[in-house]
């Protein structure tokens, strides 16, 4: 999953950069905050046990072996901020130093290994085991999922990376520039692997070290459980904090998603968001009339609109990707991808938001 | 660790990258790599490609060296991903594959080259600057070029961590397998990776706390210095306009010869 130079134009590259940074930026002032002067030391110490266990191979069952990108190990063990600066420096010097993916498609390495990933992993830890104690065989459960839907996750967002090269970047005669394979080709090619073999190395890792660590050493499991659990699922006297509160939030969300098909029911145009190609439309036309009080639309597409529709051709135009011939899960999976990118978005502001409300600590003597 | 302490004593030899000073030479082949992935001309990629291996040869690196350590990894794992490429690619056919009737396209072969040639050259410029410049100095000048102190320190320590940690875990494996007769069954060795996992994570949280103790024994209050010791010479700026004047050319050829 490593992208090497070559593979993305540097307009993905510099877009991946871009966001990455606000990500790498938050997280440093957190640990910053949370560490003074432990910071150098824990953060370096920690990034080489991220990268250290990259290269551990694991028996699979099976007979075969795989190796586990620590998606989840490093946010339940370290906590989601601590993981993301781990992981990126992991694979700074991956890159640099190992020649294992690339420097200019570092960001974008990043984005997918140790931002997205670390994120989902942590997201779907905390939703499974919730406020369970930290011996319980949930958490083992909820590990080894959080895994494997986060080495899913990154796989996919690779994919993605890949497939939209030779739609935008190729040469005159179409020749592709990047990445030459298309998204119906870019994304079963990086799936099949991840949600059979790596996804499986990475749930059985996850999981794994989540039961062995509750064997001989609960409290390391402690930075990824809100404040109220206590070894043993003592609670105490401090309101709810975490997921909790929102867990049925999270339940109607998902299933809002699940029933984002219904949007296919709606029959016509919505007011307003008509395309150019509406306006050329006989039928579309009448729509427009009578949608707005029998005024008849102009004759012509008007000038700017024409001009500007060109500006920006959405990757996944009408919540159909191209590369999913079924419109229901076409609209299940734009739903997903869509609330997932607000998730992340409020995630960061609200890291954001904490760093900037955090008075500056003194530095220890 | 065997490859890194190769890299250090190649730095530390004689070469023409190995004269210049590591900022220019880091933001140089930086720019390289950069121009590489930006380049729309397959003369100039494979123009930066010749470039980049006459500067290994003046570096002292032989072409075997560069084989092992880059071409052939590269090619065997960006040509296997690019060669479909030839026949999944639509546009003109060229040839068709025997037996099978499969076109294989002019644009296919194109993208296939893209892919391939950009990957190769970009990884031997990277080579470049790792088995040219001593780690450290790589980290003073990442450290001129704007990236934090913070980040520059971190860098340094994870990468001489990475070593010990390497190393433990090497010994924690022969420790083990020291300790048991004849193969291991799959859940077995499965549970010998994670409680080695386990034990690794413990050991790294125990050594940060007494790395931390022992530098604030030695006055570390939480400022960073780096001893910046470096000095650039004419030959550095002829260097620097060189691989300006090579980057340009590069990027330029699509439009000197479309």
């Amino acid at each position: 999953m490593h992208i090497p130079d070559g593979y993305l134009s540097p307009l993905t590259c510099a877009g991946a950069y871009v966001v990455a940074a606000p990500f790498w930026f938050v997280a440093l002032r957190m640990i910053k905050a949370q560490l003074q002067t432990r910071l150098l030391p824990t953060v370096a110490v920690v990034s080489a046990f991220s990268f250290v266990i990259m290269m551990f191979n694991l028996p699979l069952p099976g007979g075969t072996t795989g190796h586990a990108v620590g998606l989840a190990v490093a946010p339940i063990l370290l906590g989601p901020w601590a993981a993301m600066l781990a992981i990126s420096i992991a694979l700074f010097i991956q890159a640099l130093f190992f020649g294992d993916g690339g420097i200019t498609t570092f960001g974008a390495n990043c984005v997918n290994m140790a931002i997205v990933g670390p994120l989902v992993a942590y997201g779907v830890y905390r939703l499974i085991c919730g406020n369970t104690p930290l011996t319980s065989r949930r958490r083992v459960f909820a590990a080894a999922a959080a895994g494997y839907l986060a080495i899913n996750v990154a796989a996919l967002l690779a994919a993605v990376a890949f497939g939209i090269q030779p739609l935008f970047f190729h040469d005159a005669a179409g020749a592709p520039l990047y990445a030459p394979y298309a998204l119906a080709i870019a994304i079963p090619a990086m799936m099949i692997g991840h949600l059979s073999l790596a996804g499986l190395a990475e749930a059985v890792i996850s999981g794994g070290v989540v039961a062995y660590v509750q064997k001989v050493d609960p409290r390391l499991l402690s930075p990824s459980v809100p404040p109220v659990t206590a070894i043993g699922g003592t609670k105490a006297a401090t309101p709810p904090a975490g997921w909790r509160p929102t867990r049925a939030l999270w339940a109607g969300l998902a299933a809002l998603l699940i029933a984002s098909p219904l949007g296919l029911l709606a029959a016509g145009i919505a007011w307003g968001e008509w395309g150019v190609d509406g306006f050329r439309d006989a039928a579309v036309r009448a729509q427009i009339a009578l949608a707005s009080g029998h005024v008849a639309p102009p004759a012509a597409v008007p000038q700017g609109m024409e001009r500007l529709s060109s500006f920006w051709t959405a990757p996944m135009p009408d919540y159909a990707p191209a590369f999913m011939h079924n419109e229901y899960f076409g609209y299940i999976l734009s739903a997903t991808l869509g609330a997932g990118l607000v998730v992340l978005s409020v995630l960061l502001l609200w890291g954001l938001l904490a760093g900037a409300r955090r008075p500056r600590a003194a530095p220890n003597p | 660790m065997d490859h890194a302490v190769d890299a250090e004593q190649l730095a530390a030899g004689p070469g023409m990258l190995q004269r210049l000073d590591p900022r220019i030479k880091t933001l140089g082949l930086l720019l390289l790599i950069v121009t590489a992935v930006f380049v729309k001309s397959l003369v100039a990629l494979a123009g930066l490609f010749a470039f980049a291996t006459a500067l290994a040869l003046a570096s002292r690196m032989t072409l075997r060296r560069l084989a092992g350590q880059v071409w052939t990894g590269v090619l065997l794992f960006t040509g296997a991903l690019a060669l479909p490429a030839i026949v999944l690619v639509p546009g003109d056919t060229v040839a068709v594959v025997p037996l099978l009737d499969w076109a294989i396209t002019r644009q296919g072969l194109r993208g296939a080259a893209f892919l391939i040639g950009r990957a190769e050259t970009a990884a031997t410029f990277a080579l470049l600057v790792i088995l040219t410049t001593p780690w450290p100095q790589v980290l003073k000048a990442l450290r001129s070029l704007g990236m934090p102190l913070v980040l520059v320190a971190i860098l340094g320590m994870t990468h001489r961590y990475i070593f010990v940690l390497l190393e433990t875990s090497v010994q924690l494996f022969e420790a083990k397998r020291s300790r048991v007769m004849g193969p291991l069954p799959g859940p077995e060795r499965r549970r010998m990776a994670m409680a080695s996992i386990v034990v690794l994570l413990e050991k790294s949280l125990h050594l940060a706390t007494e790395v931390h103790l022992a530098m604030i024994a030695r006055g570390y209050r939480g400022e960073v210095r780096l001893l910046d010791d470096f000095r650039i010479h004419v030959w550095d700026w002829f260097a620097l306009t060189g691989f300006l004047a090579v980057a340009a050319v590069a990027i330029a050829w699509q439009w000197l010869y479309p």
